[in-house]
């Protein structure tokens, strides 16, 4: 306790960097998923090979691909945007999934329907689409959330400072405080992000009220 | 970027790095090995425990609460703990692999029993079979590409937290990623991190096949 008081000023930064390296792979993640999983639910002939790739994707191991990443796209081996692109990758893999089975449950009469009514076809997929998968979107949404935030703490083998430096500089002094705090800090922030989302998702979704 | 990636490749084509101790194909033996024993010992736990969940529908609950608090567990944190609280060895990290094998392995036995159709299963106490003869003939063999799907999710689990458990000094092909690291050595961390992933990329693709084989009727 004694500790984590004294190093408050280090750990509220060393959060603010996990925050910011979780936060990005997750939305990029979404946001290149909702595309993707909408073309593989939308066409049969591409399901099969997309959820193959994205599945291979998921299999390569993190740290390994932290190591290769910089060779392949020339960035410094030090620069935290390798950590940033690598958790982006697993949060699409997971995301591309979700979303091929979120955009499937939508009702094809909700989408008869809406054809009827006169919704133009992209129209159809941004407002009625869209909102009907959005439930299972949020679920896949925070799945990838707390495992983003668990997996940045590898980043602290490669030099890249966040709350998994804890880990590291605890393990070298032989200092299992410093490694429970990091612990509990990692998984606070995953249960804030996770809270983050829902209240966005209730905000963006107000007709889910149960 | 050819440059590192051709260091990367004399660097695994060196007769050096393929005997010995620190060789590869010692390497590649221990972090099977390491990956077999954990998964093992993880599913005589995990797997019993979720068949008699999804059979009997008890625990569901918890179940699912438990599977979803560790992943929100960071692997290197109770890597890095499990050492200081237990000291080095080989049983501290094979505790710590365990521990995380067991939320897919147990996910995989109770979903997959899930997902059988109850009224097949009424159907089969229909004709007079007693419960271990539903768990064991139809349960289970219907069941059995997501039971396989959890194991498949474990194996690369493990495969890429060994990995990383070569920080706190497990062998392994780990030791090329952190010893590499260490000492600036980047051919000899980038050629370990293609062999890991080529031996992940292995191990999804036997049990792609093997899922595939086991949905096939006897």
């Amino acid at each position: 306790m004694r500790w984590f008081l004294d190093n408050l000023d280090e750990i509220r930064t060393l959060a603010l960097q996990h925050l910011w390296l979780s936060v990005v792979p997750v939305i990029a993640g979404f946001v290149l998923a909702l595309p993707i999983g909408w073309l593989a639910n939308r066409f049969r002939r591409v399901r099969g090979p997309l959820i193959g790739l994205v599945g291979v994707l998921y299999a390569i191991p993190s740290l390994p691909l932290l190591i290769i990443l910089p060779g392949v796209i020339g960035t410094s081996f030090l620069d935290p945007g390798n950590v940033a692109i690598v958790l982006s990758i697993y949060a699409l893999a997971v995301m591309v999934r979700t979303a091929c089975d979120a955009f499937g449950q939508v009702p094809h009469e909700a989408l008869e329907s809406a054809s009827a009514a006169g919704y133009a076809p992209w129209q159809r997929v941004v407002a009625v689409e869209l909102p009907l998968a959005g439930p299972v979107l949020l679920a896949g949404l925070r799945v990838a959330s707390v495992s983003t935030v668990s997996l940045v703490t590898v980043g602290a083998l490669v030099g890249v400072s966040n709350l998994g430096s804890l880990f590291t500089d605890g393990f070298q002094r032989g200092f299992r405080t410093e490694i429970v705090i990091g612990v509990l800090a990692v998984v606070v922030l995953a249960l804030v992000l996770d809270a983050l989302w829902v209240a966005l998702g209730a905000v963006l979704m107000p007709w889910r009220r149960a | 970027m050819s440059g590192v990636f051709g260091e990367a490749a004399d660097w695994l084509g060196s007769s050096a790095h393929w005997h010995g101790d620190d060789g590869i194909p010692h390497r590649l033996l221990q972090h099977v090995g390491y990956t077999c024993l954990t998964v093992a010992i993880a599913g005589a736990i995990a797997i019993p425990l979720g068949l008699w969940i999804g059979h009997t529908g008890r625990l569901r609950g918890l179940a699912i609460a438990v599977t979803g608090a560790l992943r929100a567990l960071p692997t290197l944190g109770l890597l890095t703990l499990v050492v200081l609280w237990r000291g080095i060895g080989l049983t501290p990290p094979i505790t710590a692999l365990v521990v995380l094998a067991i939320p897919p392995l147990l996910a995989g036995a109770y979903a997959g029993l899930e997902s059988v159709d109850r009224q097949t299963i009424d159907a089969a106490r229909g004709v007079g079979m007693n419960e271990w003869q539903v768990l064991g003939r139809v349960e289970i063999p219907l069941a059995m590409p997501v039971i396989l799907g959890g194991v498949r999710n474990a194996v690369l689990q493990v495969v890429a937290t060994a990995t990383v458990a070569a920080y706190i000094g497990l062998g392994g092909l780990g030791r090329y990623l952190i010893d590499g690291v260490a000492v600036r050595d980047y051919p000899q961390t980038l050629a370990g991190a293609v062999v890991v992933v080529v031996l992940a990329l292995v191990l999804d693709g036997m049990f792609a096949l093997l899922q595939r084989f086991s949905l096939s009727p006897r």
